[in-house]
């Protein structure tokens, strides 16, 4: 065999090593429900689950808690099945938090409460004006 | 009045430019496949003067907008969407690459002035390069054009000179079509640092310049020049090597100045899908200098130029067409480019997939067995590493693009990116780093070729002792613990001390040839760099004392942000940290002014001094001055000191702008030789809402008598008549008194001067007084002249507070000189192969 069909076979098997490892180093989007039962067969990796925050009938959001000193804090979510669930951050309250439209949490249960490690917002207004507020 | 001319100018010249770039394609396409040799020059001429005149249509393009953006035009929704009035001049530049349109403009316009360059000096490659370039422009005019074809409503391009009322659909036009807003929503103050005024320019320089060896390899498969490309194409990869790698690099910096997730890289998918063709560009500098030596490595050579562009075409795809959506904090919405912009990375893979397969076999390849001991096998094996590295890049920060095809058919994948993208990424290229390193550190000995098993030896023995020597250092005095880190040390140091023997070498012959030396100097110098400040890199703020987060989880947590309160200090990590109070900054003059040295006016922009205004001993403004700040901006006086000596004074900021998305903070860096500390507002107090006063407590207490309020030694220093209170008109008969009172802060002396006054003989008033630093709110009650006691009302608050985090990183200047050594080693590689040209 020649040199260069051993490198060629190498590279191959490097190739194929990164796709599995990307494979099983990647997260999922799911739903609060399959967060819960991963957590609870023992996979306590981080999963990615898409939501909105809770409001009340004036569109307020509700369930808002910070902590006595501001360092951490936690809000209702609610799934794309309407589940709401309670997630705890521990890091102060991002600025623009309550205009997020959509948040994305990253992290896994830890009992019942699930536990972000990061959370990635989704605001209406980032990049794209919608509506004109200039002053008339 | 709606300035519709420079609009409509503006459009016409995009037209041109499309048109133009078309035109020249075709006339420099017949240039090449003709035989005639008139007619063939004459379609050489064509070919120029409509490169020329699609050169000079852009720079109407650009002059144009720039009109609209600095004459505040706002009927433009360009310069609606990204400028405003009160934006500082040098960002108006900023602005013009803002929005996506200003970007595909700068990045025809750098390929305009490179497709210039090749027209003038390349006689023999000119025909079949241009048709390529202008081709290229052609797709890159279309982006912007800003057309609809008739009868198919479809939209081709998004033009930056739509109006406001095309582009919102909001009410007030239908009543006002005329309507022009009075200022602009502003430039994203993320936007706003210096390096996003030389970033975009540079890093879409090296976009335009992978441009140049994929020409020209095209051209040479196209006109069965197989092998002469690669010498002409040779320098100009170096300068894209060069160029898009400072570029990056400069996007690091300015992350780590601006954003404040703690550090310059942050694997997010944008900068992946820059990185992943510089990687491949190295590597196909790697190969294509291997053949010009050695003839071999020709086919990966033609493999790896045609990789580069298409992937430098795939991450425009993946950064402008939305379909990262999720998956990436900072990446462009999509404008309705996505089909079109598909259609253009599709064009060129195809055509060149094409075009290679066509002339795969005509291609010579060396068939001779490469020697272990030979240059170019340690060549190959860095460039396939590298190529490796990029893929294991590649591959997770597609998976928003597989999830996309697997909806095309049906299928709803719910596979997310890895969820620690840092710590995934890291620990792979980590790896590639050290082979990369120690492959390109060793192969260097085989430069004069002819080497052997003894030889080699022989030249490795000094340097991988040195090498072991300072490593043992550094891993002692550092303190190196982790296995993974004592590779990369040791693999960076033996890159430099491998590439130092050989510059010394390579000098005594001829200095022009160290370029490769010098640059391989620098990786390792910056992997040691990135390795200290990221691996090293220390939470100042952490606060170890493993507070339960909620007594529901029973898991103990670490906090990484300190609460701090006004002039309280805190000990922290090996400092002591006092938050100091707001500061505002000015607008013409640098330095810092106290929040509560100045009192607002009806004008946002402008503020009145209320005593001299002193920054660092120089005096900025005297009392009563009246001047212009940015009042977007608050920033947070942090102090760090170590025993009594100051170790750094920190501003970080906090921008307010609602029509950006809210509150944005960036952070403060104390730069230092060895280390820097990097701190960042987490948290602050919210201004708008109400603060919450405490129970007024009435005191009644003579001149000069002490008390206190919210803890502070406060003493009544005298009473006195008023005849003028600003802003309310007295008669002759009102009667205003104003009590002075001093109140002695942490830091400096405040005074309090509320007013009681008597209107019209009945109208009692009371205007309290507010120190807002110190959470104090002083009322003036009443005036007992029986006892001589005057009667005050004191509030307490919550004093001021802010959150931050601060960290230390060491040694991240290796990094940065690093990145300039490289810049010095492509240089003068470059001057020797542009040289050996002429």
């Amino acid at each position: 065999m020649k040199k260069s069909h051993i490198i060629g076979l190498v590279v191959i098997a490097a190739a194929i090593g990164i796709i599995i490892a990307t494979a099983g180093d990647a997260s999922s989007y799911v739903n609060f429900d399959q967060a819960y039962q991963m957590s609870t067969v023992g996979n306590k990796s981080s999963i990615h689950v898409v939501g909105e925050l809770k409001k009340d009938l004036r569109g307020e959001i509700t369930g808002l808690e910070k902590s006595p000193d501001n360092l951490s804090f936690s809000f209702l979510l609610i799934d794309e099945n309407k589940k709401e669930q309670k997630v705890y951050y521990n890091e102060p309250m991002p600025p623009d938090f309550t205009r997020s439209e959509k948040v994305v949490v990253i992290g896994s249960y830890h009992g019942d409460t699930f536990v972000a490690d990061k959370i990635l917002l989704k605001c209406p207004s980032k990049y794209q004006e919608k509506k004109l507020n200039a002053k008339i | 009045m709606l300035h519709y001319f420079i609009g409509n100018l503006g459009h016409l010249f995009v037209i041109t430019t499309f048109v133009t770039a078309v035109v020249t394609s075709f006339c420099y396409w017949k240039a090449t496949i003709t035989s005639d040799l008139s007619a063939h020059q004459k379609w050489i001429v064509n070919g120029r003067t409509g490169f020329l005149i699609h050169s000079a249509a852009l720079l109407g393009i650009v002059a144009s907008l720039f009109i609209i953006i600095f004459k505040h035009y706002f009927e433009y929704n360009y310069a609606y969407a990204h400028s405003s009035i009160h934006l500082p001049v040098h960002y108006i530049v900023s602005c013009f690459w803002n929005g996506q349109e200003g970007s595909f403009l700068l990045w025809m316009f750098w390929q305009a002035a490179l497709g210039i360059v090749l027209m003038f000096t390349q006689r023999s490659w000119e025909a079949p390069v241009m048709t390529i370039f202008a081709l290229v422009q052609a797709f890159l005019a279309s982006m912007i054009l800003g057309v609809v074809i008739p009868g198919l409503s479809i939209n081709l391009g998004s033009s930056p000179f739509i109006l406001l009322r095309d582009a919102l659909a909001d009410p007030i036009f239908k009543i006002q079509p005329d309507f022009i807003p009075k200022d602009g929503s502003g430039l994203n103050p993320l936007l706003q640092n210096y390096w996003m005024v030389i970033h975009p320019p540079t890093l879409f320089l090296g976009f335009a310049l992978t441009l140049v060896p994929f020409s020209f390899c095209l051209a040479g498969l196209w006109q069965k020049k197989y092998t002469e490309w690669i010498k002409p194409a040779l320098p100009w990869t170096l300068l894209a090597g060069a160029i898009l790698g400072v570029g990056i690099l400069m996007g690091g910096i300015w992350a780590y100045e601006t954003l404040s997730f703690g550090g310059y890289w942050n694997w997010d998918p944008v900068e992946n899908a820059v990185y992943v063709p510089w990687l491949i560009l190295i590597a196909s500098l790697h190969t294509m200098i291997t053949y010009k030596n050695s003839k071999t490595a020709l086919k990966l050579s033609i493999i790896l130029v045609i990789s580069v562009f298409i992937l430098i075409l795939y991450s425009t795809f993946l950064t402008r067409s939305g379909i990262l959506g999720d998956a990436s904090v900072h990446s462009f919405t999509d404008l309705g480019l996505s089909g079109q912009l598909l259609v253009y990375l599709l064009f060129f893979t195809v055509a060149a997939i094409i075009l290679a397969a066509i002339r795969w076999k005509e291609i010579p390849s060396s068939e001779k067995e490469i020697s272990t001991y030979s240059r170019e096998f340690w060549i190959f094996m860095g460039a396939t590493t590298l190529c490796l590295m990029g893929f294991q890049v590649l591959i997770p920060t597609s998976i928003p693009v597989y999830n996309k095809i697997l909806e095309i058919f049906g299928v709803h994948s719910t596979v997310a990116p890895p969820a620690n993208q840092i710590a995934f990424y890291s620990k792979f290229q980590l790896w590639f780093a050290v082979a990369v390193a120690l492959l390109s550190g060793t192969g260097q000995f085989f430069w004069w070729k002819k080497i052997d098993k003894e030889k080699l030896k022989h030249e490795l023995l000094a340097p991988v002792l040195i090498t072991l020597i300072l490593f043992a250092m550094i891993v002692v005095v550092a303190q190196v613990t982790n296995p993974v880190y004592m590779a990369l040390v040791f693999a960076g140091l033996y890159i430099i001390i491998s590439n130092i023997k050989v510059l010394i070498g390579v000098w005594k012959v001829n200095p022009k040839l160290s370029g490769g030396a010098i640059a391989h100097i620098s990786i390792g110098m910056m992997l040691i760099g990135i390795m200290f400040s990221s691996g090293y890199s220390k939470v100042v703020s952490l606060n170890n004392t493993g507070l339960l987060l909620n007594k529901e989880m029973g898991t103990e947590f670490n906090r990484d942000n300190l609460l701090l309160f006004i002039n309280e200090t805190r000990t922290m990590g090996g400092y002591d940290i006092e938050f100091l109070g707001e500061r505002i900054e000015p607008r013409y003059k640098a330095g810092y002014v106290k929040r509560t040295e100045i009192e607002p006016t009806d004008d946002p922009f402008k503020v009145v001094a209320n005593k001299d205004v002193i920054f660092k001993g120089k005096k900025l403004y005297s009392a009563k001055d009246t001047f212009e700040i940015y009042p977007e901006n608050t920033f947070y006086e942090i102090q760090l000191r170590k025993g009594d000596k100051v170790a750094a004074t920190l501003f970080p900021r906090i921008q307010i702008n609602p029509s950006m998305g809210g509150i944005l903070p960036s952070p403060d860096i104390a730069r230092g030789i060895t280390s820097d500390l990097y701190t960042h507002v987490s948290s602050s107090m919210n201004r708008e809402s109400e603060p919450e006063w405490g129970n007024m407590e009435e005191v009644n207490v003579k001149i000069g008598q002490q008390f206190f309020v919210n803890d502070y030694v406060s003493v009544l220093e005298g009473v006195e008549r008023i005849t003028t209170i600003p802003g309310l008109p007295l008669s002759n008969d009102d009667v205003a008194v104003q009590a002075k009172i001093k109140i002695e802060g942490e830091h400096q002396t405040y005074y309090a001067e509320p007013i009681f006054l008597i209107k019209n003989k009945s109208e009692v008033g009371r205007i309290a007084y507010e120190i807002g630093e110190l959470g104090v709110k002083i009322t003036l009650l009443n005036i007992h002249p029986d006892t001589n006691e005057f009667s005050l009302g004191l509030s307490g608050r919550q004093k001021d507070w802010v959150i931050i985090k601060a960290m230390e990183k060491p040694y991240i200047n290796l990094l940065w000189l690093g990145t300039g050594l490289l810049m010095v080693g492509f240089f003068v590689a470059m001057v020797r192969r542009f040289k050996e040209k002429a």
